[in-house]
């Protein structure tokens, strides 16, 4: 269903004659204007910003980024700066750092609880699903306070331990949500057969569920992966060494230092965006449905 | 993983049922996120309970102050909730963005799907608007406190409304528009999901129901609102429920675009919850704002716990 949203359907029937299709784009002419109307207040501030990045500081005080399409005037000096002297380029590896554990961690341990409690049968199973989809709407803010009082002593606030913790355990019930609900869809004959031939549950998790569910699996990858990558809140939280901060919790810094210079500011935004949007190209349906999937959220 | 391939062993769990004895293989499997659900979610949970009827300096239990902390809340903090004229505070910016935001943000995206399936370019129109999602919320902050600037050579907005001979506007340094100018950057990143999911919808009605509507004359308008509407009122609703949760958990806009100011004017929830237990300290203030915002969310827990109920019925 998510796979075809964003691909292209032609609406109603095809005009066949000449009078037919001027008639009909007179009459159109209105919904391709606000259409267009709204894809400039969509795209123009993101493009207005590119172009900023890639402006020198003292063009960007002087004289708006539409003016470049009078006069282009661009550098790479921006990005040099935020990458080294603001480091930007630290926190890029921090944001890696941070993501692919929270990303990895709840998705292997979803898998397996979402395989008992789609395929294995013991007492108070659909209670305990039940429950799992109450936890899904516990706000983050639930565990801040203990969660750093407690966490304190095990230096894991200083490291990358506790975000780790913390993002795979909050994202869990929506994990484990989704994925028995995939698990479940799964052929009972096949699952049935497999243990007839004596194999184990974990046998049956690797080599039947799991090769079968890759495009939930992905789907929910994808999702934690962008929910880590574009966090701020949690990192604010729960990383409390300055040099283990993550690209967003370092450009709420930036802002307050240099609150007006857009040109730093610009660069290090597009720095955060640039691995979302490379995902979005190149795994659009996946993206898509992640995202759909995650709504639930 | 280690617990659970010892768990692979002879155990033969198809022929057991129910409260036959206890399942080793299904503790295996479910071990290690119930570990984290507890020690991560749960547990923490009943502590910030506790700790909302505590005075809880340094996040301990210190003095028992019953129900302080809410009353305060209500009653006596007029950066949480302001009574008046217009009213004010963390709270009514909530239903603010609850009111204003959820329905520019549905109405739009469905205006938008609509209008999408009659033009060729539907494709592109859907991935311009959806592209937000995959915008860090801080980078749309920046993005957009870039497009509100108050200087006309170098805000975008003002830019344009100085065409028109209007003055450079501060439109995030004033009280009075700060708000409507977060909730409409909030409506720009939410328009997408919105249009997507309802276009799905839409592409889900009979095209037979509205030629038939269409051959009995009914007009363009009385087929949007009388067989449209009424045909995709589950995925509204489901979107709207996602867009109530946001607003309650809102917290990454108001802090990256104004620090929840001028003063405190554009706070939220979840952004006076944040300020009050970490830069000011006051935990037990701190706890009873989280609890709050559990309890706003839980009429929307029931309403997702009926339909995943009523989704397995039908299933």
């Amino acid at each position: 269903m998510t796979a075809g949203a964003l691909q292209n359907t032609t609406a109603g029937s095809v005009p066949r004659t000449t009078s037919e299709r001027i008639a009909r784009s007179v009459s159109s002419s209105p919904v391709h204007i606000v259409l267009g109307i709204i894809g400039l207040i969509w795209i123009l501030p993101s493009v207005g910003l590119l172009i900023t990045s890639f402006r020198p500081s003292s063009d960007m005080r002087a004289s708006g980024w539409w003016t470049v399409f009078t006069d282009p005037n661009f550098t790479l000096a921006n990005y040099q700066r935020v990458f080294e002297g603001e480091g930007m380029g630290s926190a890029f590896l921090n944001s890696i750092f941070i993501t692919v554990p929270s990303t990895l961690i709840p998705l292997v341990v979803a898998a397996l609880a979402a395989f008992a409690l789609a395929w294995v049968r013991f007492p108070f199973r659909d209670t305990i699903f039940l429950i799992i989809i109450g936890l899904m709407l516990v706000p983050v803010q639930i565990g801040f306070i203990p969660l750093v009082q407690g966490l304190r002593p095990t230096g894991l606030l200083t490291n990358f331990g506790a975000i780790w913790l913390t993002h795979a355990a909050y994202a869990l019930p929506f994990g484990i949500f989704l994925l028995r609900n995939f698990f479940i869809t799964l052929p009972k004959d096949l699952i049935e057969a497999a243990r007839i031939d004596g194999a184990s549950n974990l046998g049956i998790f690797r080599t039947i569920v799991v090769p079968l569910s890759v495009p939930a699996i992905a789907s929910l990858g994808i999702f934690q992966f962008l929910w880590t990558w574009n966090d701020l809140l949690m990192s604010l939280v729960y990383v409390q060494s300055n040099a283990a901060q993550p690209m967003p919790v370092k450009i709420t810094q930036l802002l307050g230092t240099y609150a007006s210079e857009w040109s730093l500011l610009a660069a290090a935004s597009f720095l955060v965006m640039v691995v979302p949007l490379i995902v979005f190209f190149s795994l659009q349906r996946y993206f898509v449905q992640g995202l759909l999937a995650g709504s639930v959220k | 993983m280690a617990v659970a391939t010892r768990a692979g062993g002879p155990v033969t769990p198809s022929e057991r049922r129910p409260g036959e004895g206890f399942n080793w293989t299904a503790l295996a499997f479910m071990a290690p996120a119930a570990l984290l659900l507890l020690i991560f979610l749960v547990f923490p949970a009943i502590y910030t309970l506790v700790l909302s009827f505590n005075r809880g300096r340094g996040g301990q239990i210190t003095e028992w102050v019953g129900f302080t902390n809410f009353i305060n809340l209500f009653t006596n903090d007029p950066n949480f909730l302001r009574l008046g004229f217009p009213p004010a505070g963390a709270l009514w910016n909530n239903v603010l963005w609850l009111v204003f935001y959820t329905f520019l943000s549905v109405s739009l995206g469905l205006l938008i799907a609509v209008m999408a399936t009659r033009v060729r370019y539907e494709a592109i129109v859907k991935a311009i608007v959806f592209l937000p999602m995959a915008i860090a919320a801080t980078a749309i902050g920046v993005i957009w406190s870039f497009v509100y600037f108050p200087n006309a050579n170098t805000g975008l907005l003002n830019a344009i409304l100085g065409i028109g001979g209007v003055g450079p506007a501060a439109f995030l340094g004033s009280t009075d528009t700060v708000n409507w100018a977060i909730i409409a950057v909030g409506v720009w990143g939410s328009v997408g999901f919105c249009t997507v999911i309802l276009s799905a919808a839409l592409k889900g009605i009979s095209t037979e129901v509205l030629e038939a509507a269409r051959v009995d004359g009914a007009s363009e308008r009385a087929i949007f609102f009388r067989i449209i509407i009424p045909m995709i009122s589950l995925p509204i609703s489901v979107v709207s429920v996602t867009l109530i949760v946001n607003v309650i958990k809102l917290f990454d806009l108001p802090y990256v675009m104004t620090r929840g100011g001028p003063g405190a004017s554009s706070r939220t929830i979840a952004f006076s919850m944040y300020q009050e237990a970490f830069p000011s300290g006051r935990f037990g203030y701190g706890a009873a704002i989280a609890i709050v915002m559990l309890l706003l969310l839980i009429p929307v827990l029931i309403y997702n716990v009926r339909r995943f109920r009523s989704d397995r019925v039908t299933a």
